[in-house]
């Protein structure tokens, strides 16, 4: 995409200095969503804050990302502690086996109906 | 950041939605992943980017001292809300294994991948079935993109020029058109749920 631009932040300083989230149950395709009965954490940076911004429906952590124009590994790590804080909620509970075939059903016919 | 109020609701999943899954759009650069994604996606395609280091991407120059050498890898992908309550995403990756670990978590409980083969360059796909069937275990099955000037083999030549096993689907395929691409998908979604690995899910 010809208007991406890196950051000129790196992501290590805006995450501090971690590469790894918090927690390991965001996906590119968990749903989040901002609870908007809690206030912003004071502590919140820029980041945080248009991640939040970007939740007030729900999206999947991928839409998000490509939203806010942040690549997915950063955002997984500052959205696992906006839920370790209780200011993210996960919508969809991640998936490690496949899914079920009440699941695949549902697919299939949201596909049919294409 | 321009303010996103003309973009609410529009670019945000319904609210009834509780669950999201997803397949993998698998393919070489070009063969038509994007295409195929933008023809049945409710979004216009998304891109995320991800780099990696020169040492990842396999290249070894005996140069590279500096260490800075950096690749863009990226991930272009859509959605369909298939049920009021269930979201697919359809997350379009480069062919190798290696790339898709960029995006922790990428394939962890996928649906399946659908691979994407150009006729004009069958030995392209080779890698990715390769890892597929020796990696994963993710169910996957093969679109064939028919484009226009390609040569025209029909399932079985391909099968044999792919050597694939024989309950992997082929399905010939034109990913600009919406119903063709469905039908693609259709056709994974089936195959994986008569993988044994679905019998066995918790539900």
């Amino acid at each position: 995409m010809d208007d991406y631009s890196d950051h000129p932040v790196r992501p290590y300083v805006i995450t501090s200095g971690r590469a790894h989230p918090s927690r390991n149950t965001i996906r590119p395709e968990t749903l989040l969503v901002v609870d908007p009965t809690v206030p912003y954490p004071i502590t919140a940076g820029r980041q945080q804050r248009a991640l939040l911004d970007m939740c007030r429906g729900v999206l999947s952590l991928a839409e998000a990302a490509a939203h806010l124009r942040l690549p997915v590994s950063l955002v997984v790590v500052i959205a696992s502690d906006l839920v370790d804080s209780g200011h993210l909620s996960i919508r969809s509970a991640p998936r490690h086996s496949l899914p079920s075939a009440e699941l695949l059903e549902k697919v299939l016919d949201g596909l049919r109906r294409l | 950041m321009v303010s996103a109020d003309s973009d609410f609701p529009a670019r945000y999943v319904v609210p009834t939605v509780a669950q999201s899954v997803k397949i993998l759009v698998v393919g070489a650069f070009g063969v038509g992943k994007t295409t195929l994604i933008g023809s049945v996606s409710e979004i216009a395609p998304l891109r995320t980017e991800e780099t990696m280091t020169s040492a990842s991407v396999g290249v070894d120059s005996l140069a590279g001292l500096d260490g800075k050498s950096t690749t863009t890898v990226a991930m272009d992908f859509g959605r369909i809300t298939v049920t009021p309550d269930v979201v697919l995403y359809l997350f379009g990756t480069p062919g190798q294994r290696r790339f898709w670990d960029l995006w922790e978590g990428l394939a962890d409980g996928a649906v399946g991948a659908l691979v994407i083969v150009d006729t004009r360059r069958l030995e392209d796909s080779f890698e990715v079935f390769d890892q597929l069937e020796t990696r994963t275990g993710m169910p996957f099955a093969v679109a064939v993109n028919e484009f226009p000037d390609a040569p025209r083999y029909d399932a079985d030549q391909l099968r044999t020029a792919l050597d694939l096993l024989p309950d992997t689907p082929i399905v010939l395929c034109d990913a600009r058109h919406k119903e063709s691409s469905a039908g693609a998908l259709i056709t994974l979604v089936e195959h994986a749920l008569h993988h044994p690995a679905s019998q066995k899910a918790p539900a």
